[in-house]
């Protein structure tokens, strides 16, 4: 905007800042609107199933009613002025995951599947209530106990150490779980739990407050070459040692998706803090010798590859590969507009139907349009995470954000990516819509911290403390 | 249950799911708020006198020597010396203050105008005073420090500071 100046009739103008609405009124109808949706998703999926409206429907809906509702009220006591969105879309997106989990407990083929192997079928779904009801919690504590974002970067050297640690964790005698051949899992006190989702938040902390400090010995100290700003050899330091991180976490854990989201983490903070295109040059070429490299020689890694290549060449002989060909029929058989809730065929994956392969129910029964929906809702909350960097004042907080909204993206783009056949399968879990805990709750706090920062980005600025009026007038001495 | 019933749910899902992200977008938009322009016409000069003439100097003027002169009463204060040079006032009957204090119609960032150093006004006939409010340093009308309201000649420089304010036609 400019000022619009009328030199006629010697009008001028001001420009001046306005205040930012709260919006919490805004929040408060979309969450109603969040609510409302899983609520018919819910009922939808009785009817299909049994003719008739499931009995917990009214427990489903209270519950996810008091949920939203507490976090509404929360916002408005410790986050007034932030953004309007991120609750809403994260409430919805966990309230249709639950739903679907339900949807898939409910299906027979999956019930005689777990009771053949474990002998016992017991439903995911009351515990993804828990553990969102825990995930809930454990947002209000970060809008609660985390007055400003900032007192975090005291803690970046901390955080390093605290992420390597989670990292390392399950490789770690007695206490890590091998599942399935990836080894991203502890088991503490009868639970297991994925430290790897926690250590996303922890380490973003960690790359924020030690990009703030270096980026400009990372941007401006280059030489240009071929049109690229190549960065010194030493400057090369920090990047390498997340990429060995990332290599050893792909070898050692035999997790794809933890190793590629670390460093895509990494280059995106970089490229952020930078704006220097050569980092995402150098991070790409990095990633895919590393791939590479770790591909030949890894089997678990390389029975991903192929049946990525190859999804229905190898149908018979791999596990892995059985569920890809399935995950696509599914994609494949939803079309347009899916088979409606519950009347779809997507148990056929079998094991890890409701988590790591979530999202081909979704595919099926809500077809293509249903799928886009959702990608825009995760995009939504990407922009939101984006736009609350772009607002925020200080550059631990842009970077912060960016680094949290970043790993949610990569995050995303990797698991809808796997179960599509774009890229390989790999062990991770779509935010908010997949079964298990660990996801679901470092998810939330995840969008906590986004909503802490948010608020202090958007918090209209006080009023100046000291009254200029109130200063003595110098005195001319002749 | 019957397949139409299912169908229209099925259907009917997806339209509000849609419903909801076309919603939220509405919400995005709604949000871009940039900043306020306002327009300080002579209008709101009168209504809000204490908006200050600090920002978006017009075109500055060049003084001609002494100024043009008239018959008739000057319609407009400009500021022809300082850190404000080029401001104009529209002069509608108003009293205009001058000084440091943040609602004087002309606000002076200068350490040696008082809080309220001095005002400007029409008496019963029309005619400009100019009245030092009892600053620190002085109001000089024409290198003379005024001592009591004097009317403002047509072309007499008003120095306070180091800020010169002239009214002209």
């Amino acid at each position: 905007m400019s000022s619009t100046t009328n030199p006629s009739a010697q009008h001028t103008s001001t420009i001046g800042a306005i205040g930012a609405p709260s919006r919490r009124n805004t929040e408060l109808a979309l969450l109603a609107f969040a609510v409302v949706i899983p609520v018919f998703a819910y009922a939808n999926v009785g009817l299909a199933i049994d003719g008739s409206v499931p009995s917990g429907l009214l427990a489903y809906g209270l519950g996810l009613g008091l949920m939203a509702a507490v976090g509404h009220l929360v916002m408005r006591k410790f986050a007034a002025y932030a953004d309007p969105l991120l609750l809403p879309l994260a409430t919805l997106l966990n309230g249709l995951g639950l739903v679907v989990i339900w949807r898939l407990d409910q299906s027979e083929r999956l019930q005689n599947l777990a009771e053949r192997q474990y002998g016992v079928f017991s439903p995911s779904a009351p515990n993804q209530l828990l553990y969102s009801a825990v995930g809930l919690a454990l947002f209000v504590a970060v809008l609660v106990f985390l007055k400003d974002h900032r007192i975090l970067q005291r803690y970046t050297y901390i955080s390093m150490v605290g992420a390597l640690v989670l990292l390392l964790l399950p490789l770690v005698p007695g206490v890590g779980a091998d599942v399935f051949g990836a080894k991203i899992w502890i088991s503490v006190a009868g639970f297991s739990i994925q430290p790897g989702e926690f250590a996303k938040i922890i380490i973003a902390i960690f790359f924020s407050g030690y990009l703030m400090v270096k980026r400009d010995a990372l941007a401006l100290a280059s030489r240009r070459f071929m049109g690229l700003y190549l960065p010194r050899g030493r400057d090369l330091g920090p990047i390498i040692t997340i990429w060995a991180v990332s290599l050893l976490i792909l070898i050692f854990e035999n997790d794809l998706g933890t190793s590629l989201l670390f460093f895509g983490m990494f280059v995106i903070m970089l490229y952020v803090a930078t704006e220097r295109t050569s980092w995402i040059v150098i991070g790409l070429l990095m990633s895919s010798v590393g791939a590479v490299g770790v591909a030949s020689f890894a089997s678990h890694v390389q029975a991903r590859v192929d049946a990525w290549l190859d999804p229905f060449g190898c149908y018979q002989t791999s596990g892995a590969c059985e569920q890809i060909g399935q995950s696509i029929m599914s994609f494949g058989s939803g079309g347009v507009v899916g088979t409606g809730l519950g009347q779809g065929n997507s148990d056929l994956i079998g094991f890890a139907a409701n988590s790591d392969f979530v999202f081909s129910t979704f595919g099926e029964e809500l077809g293509l349009a249903g799928v886009m929906a959702i990608f825009l809702l995760y995009g939504l909350i990407i922009e939101r995470g984006v736009r609350t960097a772009l607002a925020a004042r200080d550059p631990f907080g842009k970077l912060f954000a960016i680094g949290l909204s970043g790993a949610f993206a990569l995050q995303v783009f990797v698991v809808a990516g796997g179960v599509m056949g774009l890229i390989p399968l790999t062990g991770m879990t779509m935010p908010f819509l997949a079964a298990g805990g660990s996801s679901v709750i470092a998810n939330w706090a995840l969008v906590g911290i986004l909503l802490r920062i948010s608020d202090t980005a958007r918090r209209p600025a006080p009023a100046p403390a000291s009254n200029p009026d109130a200063e003595m007038t110098q005195v001319v001495r002749p | 249950m019957s397949e139409l019933t299912l169908t229209v749910m099925r259907l009917g899902f997806l339209a509000v799911l849609w419903l909801f992200v076309i919603v939220a977008v509405q919400v995005i938009r709604s949000d871009l708020f940039g900043t306020r322009v306002t327009q300080r016409g002579a209008r709101r000069e009168t209504a809000r006198p204490q908006q200050g003439a600090r920002q978006a100097p017009p075109p500055q003027r060049q003084q001609s020597g002494g100024g043009r002169r008239g018959r008739n009463a000057p319609t407009k204060l400009v500021v022809t010396e300082g850190i404000l040079t080029g401001t104009t006032v529209a002069l509608q009957g108003q009293t205009i203050t001058l000084g440091r204090a943040h609602d004087s119609t002309i606000v002076l960032d200068d350490d040696y105008a008082s809080s309220r150093h001095a005002r400007i006004y029409p008496d019963r006939d029309g005619q400009w005073i100019v009245e030092d409010l009892g600053s620190t340093n002085g109001t000089y009308l024409d290198r003379s420090r005024l001592t009591t309201p004097t009317p403002i000649g047509p072309g007499s420089p008003i120095r306070i500071g180091k800020t010169v304010i002239e009214l002209r036609k």
